[in-house]
């Protein structure tokens, strides 16, 4: 029942500073504490699976997952509990129970893609993130639930199911919109997660998992990641291996990250990035993984606000927190200045044409036959092929299949997908000339509002709210990374842009009183109700040439406002 | 003609609820040509989806609109799309990959897995030893009339 999350998030909350953690507030911890508590024996991974366990059942009504993996994680703990009882556990992720979206492969475990045509289908191999956790010994809480092939905004289109965002429960949330916490709700005005990785971020934010993988193709991490309260990483292009990520659109898909706070987020990154040879598109520059300072010092960034990002859509919420935080920037010493993106106003056209193109060209492989659902039809291959479609796959998919059908007609090609193979570039040049202007990391909002009660959603068709929700985020989905990709040291070898959500979301107009709304989310912060009050009004993005100087700068936000 | 056969294929296992809301004349059909030049029907930036527009997709993409919703959602992503002609893209070289300045990753050609077509067939619903078994296909036309008829009854 709804109920019972109405306490979590106050259950949660950390010890004070310099406290010993306790195993009721485990799930509240960073990644590293929770490590450290695991090394140090307060918590076993049995323990810890148990307790993420025991939550995803009290939060089974947000459907965040598809396929709960309750023995598999058991029996990985089990595992992990005697490499460290011989203290030697494989990393800071060992024990650490994760999630991962239903688009990803794993090996003997269903694989749906949140669709009919995949129902029932079990990959015979792991996609290469998905073994590089298990290989750090983190436990696997199950897959989780998205719009079907990762094609919506919303989580709302897949076939199990729309995800509800857990902040529909918070107290906050009830008390706005006057529901009363117990007996015969009607849940019917429950919040979206946003799309496509809600399951993943619903899954994070009810405290399920510590992180999850979600994929980003045009903002599906990070517009989840502003609307429950995370923070999304989108790395670039290249930097994490797309093997066994069943794809969208390859020159676009990236595996997502989604955790509580910046440092997880790093630590998982550490972990995935790198050249993998079964993905050729990976970059074979060597990564190696970064620790984040405890203290950043600001005033040596040049932030950049781009100006074509103040559209009128921009609801007026989201707008003052976008001045709050560039303000806050400038109050540490930063630079911030405007900077242009001539090109804005077309991206998500541009981007609208190359996704149904390449969708087109991915769906094809779904014909029945190798592996799939396949229709009783007999008659002939084509019928057999086209019945076998018309079953598997949802409306949504079915729509921009067709479109980009359209686009690569002969007559269509040049003015169509040719021409937006052009606005791409252009697109991507506006952010090369930005960064070489001198500008470190652009600061953008994620998503034209806070998240949205599910029935005023589903208003609109799905076409129409991806191309609202994903404005400020696809572009850099298309523009990868910057001109200036010499590669240069080790240190600086990933010098591609990221993008990452970094503030949590909350779905209330009203600002919370005195206690910060997720307390367990900055916990470098300690307590700074008022810090924790900004950033947990806020759903920025901060794009960036360089992973670390974008996780630098959303970590150095959180402790501007040290005294 | 071919596009009258999967609708009848379709029609006869969905029990005939379905109807197209663009029929073709079956006359029309068999003269069709087998490769459609469609110049003519690309929408030039009206918007509009003609019916053979709708078979040439349907055909090529092997997913049916399934209704006027669909077409409408069509044409409005291709207003949507439209949008692009605003651009002023002279001399620009398309962007096929943001990787485009490296060369792609070539591995040595060294066998380093594989042998496992057993798991492979496993996953597919019908196979007949190491085959994966699919329905005849198109290049049998007096088959086909004979099937089309057979199911037309």
């Amino acid at each position: 029942m709804p109920a019972v999350v109405v306490d979590l998030f106050s259950l949660l909350s950390p010890s004070p500073c310099g406290g010993r953690p306790n195993t009721k507030t485990m799930l509240g911890r960073t990644l590293r504490e929770v490590s450290a508590g695991l090394k140090q024996g307060q918590i076993t991974p049995t323990e810890l699976c148990q307790k993420c366990l025991s939550m995803i059942k009290k939060t089974k009504f947000l459907n965040a997952y598809i396929t709960v993996t309750e023995e598999e994680a058991l029996k990985q703990a089990e595992e992990s509990e005697k490499r460290y009882a011989k203290g030697q556990p494989l990393g800071d992720l060992d024990g650490i129970p994760v999630a991962i979206k239903d688009n990803f492969s794993t090996s003997a475990i269903e694989t749906t893609c949140g669709s009919n045509m995949l129902k029932g289908y079990v990959p015979p191999y792991n996609a290469t993130v998905v073994q590089k956790l298990f290989d750090q010994g983190a436990l696997l809480m199950g897959k989780t639930n998205l719009d079907e092939f990762a094609m919506g905004s919303g989580s709302t289109d897949g076939v199990f199911g729309p995800v509800k965002n857990p902040w529909s429960y918070s107290k906050q949330y009830r008390e706005k919109r006057k529901q009363k916490p117990h007996g015969e709700n009607e849940d019917s005005d429950w919040l979206i997660t946003g799309g496509s990785s809600g399951g993943s971020a619903a899954a994070v934010s009810a405290f399920t998992c510590f992180a999850a993988l979600g994929s980003d193709t045009g903002g599906s991490t990070r517009n989840p990641a502003a609307q429950c309260g995370l923070v999304g990483v989108k790395p670039s292009y290249g930097l994490v291996s797309r093997h066994g990520l069943i794809p969208l659109v390859n020159s676009m898909d990236v595996p997502g990250i989604l955790t509580r706070c910046v440092d997880d987020a790093a630590v998982v990154l550490g972990v995935l990035a790198g050249h993998d040879p079964k993905d050729s598109t990976t970059i074979q520059d060597p990564v190696k993984p970064f620790l984040l300072p405890s203290l950043t010092d600001v005033s040596k960034l040049c932030i950049g606000i781009p100006k074509e990002y103040l559209v009128p859509e921009l609801s007026s919420e989201v707008q003052s927190l976008w001045t709050k935080a560039a303000d806050l920037f400038e109050s540490r010493g930063a630079k911030v200045i405007e900077v242009s993106l001539p090109h804005t106003s077309y991206s998500i056209v541009c981007y609208h044409v190359l996704c149904t193109s390449e969708v087109a060209s991915n769906m094809a492989r779904f014909d029945g036959l190798e592996y799939g659902h396949r229709c009783d039809i007999d008659v002939s291959t084509e019928a057999m092929y086209a019945a076998t479609r018309r079953e598997g796959f949802n409306d949504v998919v079915r729509g921009r299949i067709l479109s980009g059908n359209f686009f690569l007609l002969k007559e269509n090609y040049e003015t169509y997908f040719i021409k937006a193979q052009k606005v791409r570039r252009l697109i991507a040049n506006d952010f090369v000339n930005v960064f070489n202007s001198g500008v470190d990391v652009l600061l953008t909002p994620t998503t034209l509002s806070e998240a949205v009660p599910y029935l005023e959603f589903i208003k609109e068709d799905n076409r129409t709210r991806s191309a609202q929700d994903d404005i400020f985020t696809q572009a850099v989905n298309m523009a990868g990374p910057t001109g200036d990709s010499q590669i240069r040291s080790p240190n600086q070898s990933h010098r591609m842009p990221c993008s990452s959500s970094a503030f949590p979301a909350s779905p209330s107009q009203q600002p919370p009183i005195r206690a910060p709304l997720k307390p367990s989310l900055f916990s470098h912060c300690k307590a700074f109700p008022l810090l924790c009050l900004l950033l947990s009004l806020c759903q920025m993005q901060v794009i960036a040439v360089d992973s670390l100087a974008t996780a630098n700068s959303i970590n150095s936000l959180c402790f501007s406002s040290f005294g | 003609m071919w596009a009258r056969t999967v609708r009848l294929g379709l029609r006869a296992r969905l029990g005939g609820c379905r109807g197209f809301t663009f029929k073709v004349d079956p006359q029309e059909a068999e003269q069709a040509p087998s490769v459609t030049h469609a110049s003519g029907l690309a929408p030039q930036g009206t918007g509009q989806v003609t019916a053979e527009l709708i078979e040439h997709l349907e055909r090529l993409a092997l997913v049916d609109f399934g209704g006027r919703e669909a077409v409408a959602r069509l044409e409005k992503a291709i207003a949507f799309a439209d949008r692009l002609r605003g651009v002023d893209t002279d001399g620009v070289e398309p962007m096929e990959s943001v990787l485009e300045d490296r060369c792609l990753y070539l591995r040595s050609d060294n066998v380093t897995e594989g042998n496992c077509a057993e798991e492979l067939l496993q996953n597919s619903h019908r196979v007949v030893e190491e085959y994966f078994v699919a329905p005849p296909g198109m290049c049998y036309p007096e088959w086909l009339n004979k099937v089309t008829r057979e199911l037309g009854n």
